[in-house]
């Protein structure tokens, strides 16, 4: 109903500037209207443009205050994520003071040098130090940004074996994931998508005679412990997705037939997160909205939408089918020993078959 | 000088050809005149054009108003929107169709084969393309490709829907997506023939450019207009190849068996014979055309934005030098840079390095072509047509949506903001939107030329300035949800309450999408009846140098009766002092003791 009112409005403003074109139109039939700009012309759209730059500077400036502050820009909860972000904030401090300048001179210069007969413009084709001042500056800038990001880079994807890391398989099918937990060896059983034999329940194709894969942990959700290292191994066995983690800054695509790989260590467990006065304000702001949402859905005699509370997220990043837009998993950061005991309480993979 | 004898060849040809009468089929429909192909063009991309709008207005209701029950979808998808809610196949297939036709059917088909077709000859001063025949044949090839772009619509399980891109194995396997059948066959025959089509366009504008001169043509002469097609044209002819070998590899994975992008795939019980083959080679096939693609859009966009710029400001362009070394820089850097698409493929993290080095540097050149397009302002006597709005709008589109690129360029901030909406966001503005300017600006200022009679430029004004605070208002935000974390490509957002706050940001940018779009009608309805009955064109209406505008306003045949002018000067003698009038025509020779600016 929503919507049909919506088009309804839009035909209706559509209509009317059609009319408001058509009277500005006959208005104008005496005046000469040759489709060529005339000097009034120039002077509307002149201070148009104007308008326009302050157009721009206001929906930046609105879209900062109200969006600016999202928890995902500073609330990391890696180790690698504050370099990430930190690269992002210069970034961004650098796009925003370059965005400010050109759009004011762009704009600027539009107002100031609208035309008017019998004025003549500048002859000024060429300046070589014009020129190369503004070669040279983004070279230096870019210069700096390359080197940060690549320092950032080369950090996140090098995987330092001496830090023992924790190594989870992320499995990735249409349209649920699966995590499989390497066991005390540490070492995941090889497995191969030939392997998958739905009827003893090894939906993971893991290898049965490998005696690394006895001890592996396959669960529907992801724990894992804080401040240790984790190195994820990702697998898919259709299409490709993408494992997105967006709060550990962490991302990494599942291809089928390959074995990929993302590190981090997390840093801030589940309930330390959820009392941060960012997670604690966006959570309350979500209820909210939940709240007014339930209210129409009871009056239209539905169930009420369940109260939300933080969680970290794995989401599918990459398009992968119908269902592409509900392919997640919960992620629950947790200290040493309330992982080991959920870990206790799983099953191994050997205990998990059904014979 | 083989170049002059050609042109005279064409002449013989031509007063021959006068003596035939020209039937309804050969100068509407099978036409081997450049300006005619030029408007066939114009008019199939038009068409393509309200098709992808349309899709993305449907697609941007179901973003704001999941779910909901709407009469527009009951009315345009059918069965795909039982009871008016839109069906979360036919929501990828929207996504993954729009992209299609607004980067190939509209920016690259549209605009470069418009106006390649319009200027090259017109600017350089030739009678027609070198060859008109392959001409036509390009056009035709394209028109088919449309054809069975719109027929795949209506197959029975649905168009190709795994985005744009069409990675494998999504796209290869019918199982694993219902457009990834009959629909996905299509998509790959038309794509097929519309890089043919492509092909062919280029061939003959590098040809038509490096043979075809006028006397006095050099090079160093030329607007930057034909230095931009010609370009284009050759990136064109490097890269396309590259993915049709793509394409033909993926139907010989779908209907051969073989195993070139698919290997290990369990899927709906069973496993599949493929392996040994890698989707990461797709990927990297794809991004080769698929960069270098962003900026074959770019590119005649940048080209006819100069142009209109210098005639409108009556300043020559600011550095004409620095402008064609940008145009290479930027083409030599496009096809090195496809990885950037790819950091988190699984690809070698070391290639990601080199990627992120090379693709930061295509930053430098497209800095030097938006200050030089703000110099060229300075101090002008600015005209504010519609079609100098519209370039102007380009630089400011262009600025804000490149800057982003200097976040995703960056390998180590990709990682978090890869596929969102900040993606999308960033390539709306910068090849999106900017080309669609560029192809307006291209428009309003070369109608004249077109059909001899003039647009309605107060309806361009309410067209342009609508579009330009719709167009910051749908993209603008979605830096932001993006930079939240919210993927592209997502049916509905209402299975994260994670993302619960950001759906009233995805109403303001619906609403801005939808009266962005309702006001193109305006510029449809102006185009549409100012064929028939704009005010007639004076033969010069913006008093522009470029020699396009020498030619007599009634198309002929061989575009100039009698003589090729010639030319003495370059394109940009604009306000040029010890000259009475602010702008003279490249054809009028140097006075006596005037210096030809040495550029």
């Amino acid at each position: 109903m929503t919507t049909l009112l919506t088009i309804i409005v839009l035909i209706f403003i559509l209509v009317a500037i059609w009319q408001m074109v058509k009277i500005f139109d006959l208005a104008q039939a005496k005046v000469e209207n040759s489709g060529v700009a005339t000097d009034k012309d120039n002077t509307i759209n002149g201070y148009l443009m104007m308008g326009f730059l302050a157009f721009i500077y206001i929906i930046t400036i609105v879209c900062f205050i109200k969006w600016g502050d999202l928890p995902l820009l500073s609330n990391s909860a890696s180790e690698h994520g504050p370099g990430i972000d930190n690269l992002m904030i210069i970034s961004l401090v650098i796009i925003f003071f370059v965005q400010t300048i050109t759009q004011f001179l762009l704009h600027y210069f539009a107002f100031k040098y609208k035309g008017e007969k019998g004025k003549k413009a500048l002859f000024f084709a060429d300046n070589n130090k014009l020129e190369f001042i503004w070669t040279i500056i983004p070279v230096i800038v870019l210069a700096g940004l390359i080197i940060y990001g690549l320092a950032n880079w080369i950090n996140i994807m090098g995987v330092d074996d001496s830090d023992d890391p924790l190594v989870v398989e992320l499995y990735a099918q249409q349209f649920n994931w699966t995590a499989r937990y390497a066991g005390d060896d540490n070492t995941l059983g090889k497995a191969n998508v030939r392997l998958i034999d739905i009827d003893r329940a090894n939906v993971l194709g893991v290898d049965e005679s490998d005696p690394y894969a006895e001890d592996d942990v396959i669960t529907k959700e992801l724990h894992l412990p804080v401040g240790k290292p984790v190195l994820f191994k990702m697998r898919s066995q259709d299409v490709l997705h993408s494992a997105y983690m967006p709060h550990f800054r962490a991302q990494m695509n599942c291809v089928p037939g390959m074995i990929t790989q993302f590190g981090f260590t997390p840093t801030v467990t589940t309930e330390e997160m959820r009392q941060t006065p960012d997670i604690v304000e966006k959570v309350a702001n979500i209820n909210k909205i939940r709240a007014e949402k339930s209210e129409d859905l009871i009056a239209s005699g539905e169930d009420a939408l369940e109260r939300y509370e933080f969680d970290y997220l794995l989401l599918c990043n990459k398009i992968c089918g119908k269902s592409h837009y509900n392919m997640q998993m919960k992620i629950v950061v947790e200290t040493q020993e309330e992982y080991e005991a959920w870990l206790k309480e799983q099953k191994t993979f050997k205990n998990s078959l059904v014979n | 000088m083989s170049a002059h004898e050609d042109n005279h060849a064409h002449e013989a040809h031509d007063d021959h050809g006068h003596h035939h009468k020209e039937t309804f089929v050969t100068k509407y429909i099978f036409s081997q005149d450049h300006k005619m192909i030029a408007k066939q063009y114009l008019v199939t991309g038009t068409i393509m054009g309200v098709i992808g709008v349309l899709m993305s207005l449907m697609f941007r209701m179901q973003i704001a108003w999941p779910e909901e029950p709407n009469v527009l979808f009951e009315a345009l998808l059918g069965k795909w929107a039982p009871d008016g809610v839109m069906d979360a196949d036919i929501y990828l297939a929207l996504v993954t169709i729009h992209g299609t036709i607004m980067v190939f059917f509209v920016l690259t088909a549209g605009l470069s084969g418009t106006f390649s077709n319009l200027l090259i000859p017109l600017q350089i001063g030739a009678r027609d393309m070198a060859s008109g025949f392959l001409n036509m044949i390009s056009y035709w090839l394209f028109f088919l490709s449309s054809v069975i772009m719109i027929i795949s619509l209506f197959v029975e399980a649905g168009p190709a829907a795994a985005g744009w891109t069409i990675y494998p194995p999504l796209s290869a396997l019918p199982m694993a997506q219902g457009g990834s059948g009959m629909g996905m066959t299509l998509w790959l025959v038309s794509m097929a023939i519309f890089i043919a089509s492509s092909l062919l366009g280029s061939l003959n504008y590098i040809v038509t450019v490096i043979n075809l001169r006028t006397k006095g043509m050099s090079m160093t002469r030329l607007p930057l207009t034909i230095w931009a097609f010609f370009i284009t044209a050759i990136i064109g002819v490097v890269s396309f190849p590259v993915l049709l070998s793509a394409a033909l590899l993926l139907i010989m994975d779908r209907s051969f068996g073989t195993s070139f992008f698919l290997s290990d795939i369990f899927i709906q019980g069973e496993v599949l014979h493929y392996q040994g083959g890698s989707p990461v080679l797709f990927e990297h096939l794809f991004w080769f055309l698929g960069h270098p693609e962003v900026y074959i859009v770019i590119l005649p966009a940048m080209g006819l934005v100069s142009e209109i710029m210098a005639s409108n400001s009556r300043k020559p362009i600011f550095g004409y030098r620095a402008m064609i070394a940008s145009i290479l820089a930027i083409a030599f850097l496009s096809t090195i840079v496809w990885g950037h698409h790819m950091f988190i493929s699984g690809m070698n993290p070391f290639l990601g390095s080199v990627f992120t080095f090379t693709t930061l540097l295509i930053a430098i050149p497209s800095a030097v072509k938006a200050f030089n397009w703000i110099t060229t302002l300075w101090k002008g006597n600015l005209q504010m047509n519609p079609a100098m709005l519209f370039s102007i709008g380009f630089v400011s589109t262009f600025i804000t949506g490149g800057l982003t690129g200097i976040i995703l360029g960056d390998s180590a901030l990709d990682i978090n903001v890869h596929d969102t909406y900040f993606v999308v966001a960033h390539f709306h503005l910068v090849m999106g939107i900017s080309a669609l300017y560029g192809m307006f600006a291209g428009i309003y200022h070369w109608f004249p030329r077109m059909f001899g009679r003039m647009l309605n430029k107060n309806l361009g004004y309410i067209h342009f300035w609508i579009t330009a605070v719709c167009a910051y208002g749908v993209f603008f935000p979605m830096h932001f949800i993006g930079m939240a974390g919210l993927p592209r490509r997502y049916y509905t957002n209402s299975n994260f309450p994670l993302f619960d706050d950001l759906a009233n940001v995805n109403v303001v940018i619906t609403m801005f999408a939808l009266i962005g779009g309702v006001v193109q009608l305006i510029y449809l309805y102006n185009f549409f009846s100012s064929i028939f009955f704009g005010k007639k064109a004076p033969q010069n209406p913006w008093r522009s140098t470029t020699l396009e505008w020498t030619a007599p306003v009634e198309h002929i045949h061989g575009n100039w009766p009698g003589e090729i002018p010639h030319v003495h000067r370059w394109a940009y003698d604009y306000s040029k002092p010890g000259h009475d009038v602010d702008f003279v025509p490249q054809n009028i020779p140097l006075k006596e003791g005037e210096e030809e600016l040495q550029h």
